[in-house]
């Protein structure tokens, strides 16, 4: 009797490789209860109705053509950023430096538009920030590199002080160059001559950032997939042991794959300065650095289902600021939302790799032994 | 220069509280080889419960607060409001075997914005008419120090000007590293973070240690919210005003190597950093050099972490199976 109270009322199993199809199913359904949670804390804040709360939801993201557009702008940035994290997460190498990497990029082309207005014709330019921004953010991503390839610092905490760093530097830019003097921010850059801001496509200003979007998604699928390269980086990940069993030279690839890594931070840099804001501030990108290991973890470093995870923050985000901006709120709500889904997404990879067996079958056998 | 030290001191004192609380928080965590990169967010969920508490409360009695309860309500929300962040964290690292980077980050994320959407809306929630969240009464509890410390001269300024929080952050830094080092408890502690596996064949119960120092230690660091928005702040809550803080507080960590009592002097010394850029000579033409100077914190952490990584001393690294989850049926 006592050691029958004893036993657990349920004991752990690991399951058989799960389905894919089922795997998507319990996802589905970890971000269903996510969202039945969001709508009731919504409600419970605000007062409205739940039907209220997702109209509202997907209103701020589909609401108008312009906000679908800056929903999909939104995406593709974040993606771009949750892409470049990916081979170095993949690695084992857990960058958590994007943010600083992104703002570096950002940093050097704004320098260029700055600089460069009334030296070079618009095109130099606009080459020149390209590598520029691009160079900045691999300086930035193969500095903590460096340090774990040759001494194996840690780099969760190097990759978060490089951060700061960017951040103080373009807090120190900000007071250089800023319009007019004593005002504290810069302000749109080359309002009148428009130099270094990057061409539209097709007519339109937001698409520049999906198509790289897409192209980037293409080029990390394939680079992952189906590249030696990508093969290195899964063997490194895996176990290092193997790795230089096999004959990889470890350092060489954590050292290519930051710089793959803080490069592509630095395009999405060039982006949200040259493409869409056409300033910088130290703020600019807004937490996506961190936003981005999530989504890339969410999607398995899986290039294609990034698409989805992103999608996911930046749908709740959006639809979380319009209520926030409805009911006189404080935009924060929206990081609240995502946490929960977040902890709902979290908790739910435990349910796909093991499941949970009742006791109760095998108290009965051991009674039939006796 | 007697004179000058007895005003900085005390000002890099005040400044690395909030830091020296985050720090010892995280080494009891790390030392049970869980890596909660959470606690930034806990911070803010701890200043945040804090300021709920005694908004409710100065609210409640119209300004004239009881000086014990005024003191005894924000500490209660605040160790209940960083345990339930705490018990988050370890049911899904320790129970669910969560990736922790991740759910750190993911903690980081909610925990800021809970505390910046608290912290900008609660007034409106409340329907309170007040222009903004200045829980004046309260602070002056916090703050209050010794009487006779003024009457002292330089060191009463340097020793005991401050609030009863500062010297509970340095006697927890105490009893921490006191026992971690002395007694059986910090023994199976330390060999929980060093090898589940070996701990567990020796009939230490590791998800329970693991539990009980993740949540103790986030209800320490949640303090450190608590003095910087109480003390520091002077009971005046705005969003984002903490800021990094609790980053800084996890690379101190591994700037004190483990050890909390290093912790207190480690504290102190990036509190300094944290304020020199004040005391750096810039002149009016050149503001901009004040901002390369508040850079310096995180270039000495940069340093100091590739330093003790070079010199790799046994005694000096992490615990060793410090972010790795613990399964009994995996070995």
């Amino acid at each position: 009797m006592n050691e029958k109270k004893r036993e657990p009322l349920f004991h752990i199993v690991k399951r058989e490789a799960l389905s894919t199809k089922d795997a998507l199913v319990l996802r589905a359904v970890a971000i269903l209860l996510a969202l039945v949670l969001c709508g009731i804390i919504t409600m419970i804040t605000t007062g409205i109705s739940p039907i209220e709360v997702y109209k509202s939801i997907i209103l701020g993201a589909f609401g108008s053509t312009r906000k679908t557009w800056v929903t999909l702008q939104s995406i593709s940035i974040l993606l771009i950023i949750s892409l470049a994290l990916t081979p170095a997460f993949k690695m084992r190498f857990w960058n958590i430096g994007g943010e600083g990497q992104v703002l570096i990029g950002g940093l050097a082309s704004a320098a260029c538009m700055i600089t460069l207005s009334d030296k070079l014709p618009n095109a130099v330019v606009i080459i020149l920030m390209i590598i520029s921004s691009i160079l900045a953010g691999a300086i930035w991503g193969v500095i903590p590199a460096l340090f774990k390839a040759k001494w194996n610092t840690n780099e969760t905490l190097s990759t978060l002080m490089m951060n700061y760093i960017a951040t103080q530097l373009v807090a120190f830019y900000t007071i250089v160059w800023e319009v007019p003097k004593g005002s504290g921010k810069i302000g749109i850059i080359n309002q009148d001559s428009n130099v270094g801001w990057l061409p539209q496509i097709f007519g339109s200003k937001y698409l520049l950032s999906i198509v790289v979007a897409v192209i980037v998604t293409l080029f990390m699928y394939v680079y992952l997939n189906y590249s030696r390269h990508g093969y290195e980086v899964s063997v490194v990940g895996e176990s290092e042991r193997t790795a230089k069993y096999v004959g990889i030279k470890v350092e060489k690839v954590i050292i290519r794959t930051m710089i793959l890594s803080g490069s592509v931070c630095g395009l999405a840099g060039l982006l949200l300065v040259g493409g869409i804001n056409h300033t910088i501030t130290t703020t600019i990108a807004g937490g996506q650095g961190f936003t981005g290991v999530l989504v890339s973890w969410m999607a398995k470093f899986n290039p294609l289902s990034m698409i989805l995870s992103s999608f996911l923050i930046v749908f709740m985000g959006r639809g979380a600021s319009e209520i926030s901006t409805n009911f006189g709120l404080n935009q924060s709500f929206s990081d609240i939302l995502t946490g929960i889904i977040l902890f709902f997404i979290i908790g739910c990879e435990f349910f796909i790799t093991y499941k949970l067996k009742k006791n109760h079958s095998h108290t009965k056998v051991r009674k039939e032994e006796k | 220069m007697l004179s000058f030290l007895s005003a900085f001191i005390p000002r890099a004192v005040v400044q690395g509280i909030p830091l020296l609380y985050g720090s010892t928080g995280e080494i009891m965590t790390q030392k049970s080889g869980n890596l909660n990169l959470g606690i930034p967010g806990v911070m803010y969920v701890g200043a945040i419960s804090g300021v709920i508490g005694s908004f409710f409360y100065e609210k409640s009695t119209g300004g004239n607060v009881n000086s014990f309860l005024a003191v005894l309500i924000p500490m209660l929300c605040c160790l209940i409001g960083s345990l339930l962040m705490g018990l988050l964290f370890c049911f899904l690292t320790v129970t669910l075997r969560a990736n922790q980077n991740v759910t750190g980050l993911a903690m980081t994320t909610f925990g800021v914005g809970f505390g910046n959407f608290f912290g900008g809306s609660l007034i409106k929630l409340s329907g309170a008419d007040v222009p903004s969240i200045a829980l004046s009464a309260t602070s002056a509890c916090f703050s209050k120090s010794l009487p006779f410390a003024s009457n002292l001269g330089g060191f009463g300024k340097v020793f005991l000007s401050y609030g009863f929080l500062t010297y509970l952050a340095i006697i927890i830094a105490f009893v921490c590293s006191y026992i971690l080092n002395k007694t059986r408890l910090g023994l199976h502690l330390r060999a929980v973070g060093e090898n589940p596996n070996t701990a567990d064949a020796a009939g230490i119960n590791v998800i329970k240690y693991k539990y009980v120092a993740t949540c103790a230690g986030c209800m320490i660091a949640g303090l450190g919210g608590l003095y910087y928005v109480m003390d520091y702040a002077c009971g005046v809550w705005s969003n984002d005003a903490f800021g990094d803080r609790g980053w800084l507080a996890i690379a101190l960590v591994i700037f004190t190597i483990w050890r909390p009592n290093i912790g207190i002097l480690a504290s102190f010394l990036f509190g300094g950093l944290y304020i020199l850029y004040l005391y750096i000579p810039t002149g009016m033409e050149h503001m901009e050099y004040q901002e390369l100077y508040k850079m310096i914190p995180y270039v000495v952490t940069l340093i100091v972490l590739v330093i003790t990584s070079m010199r790799s001393k046994r005694e000096n690294q992490p615990p060793q199976s410090l972010g790795l989850p613990y399964f009994r049926e995996e070995r």
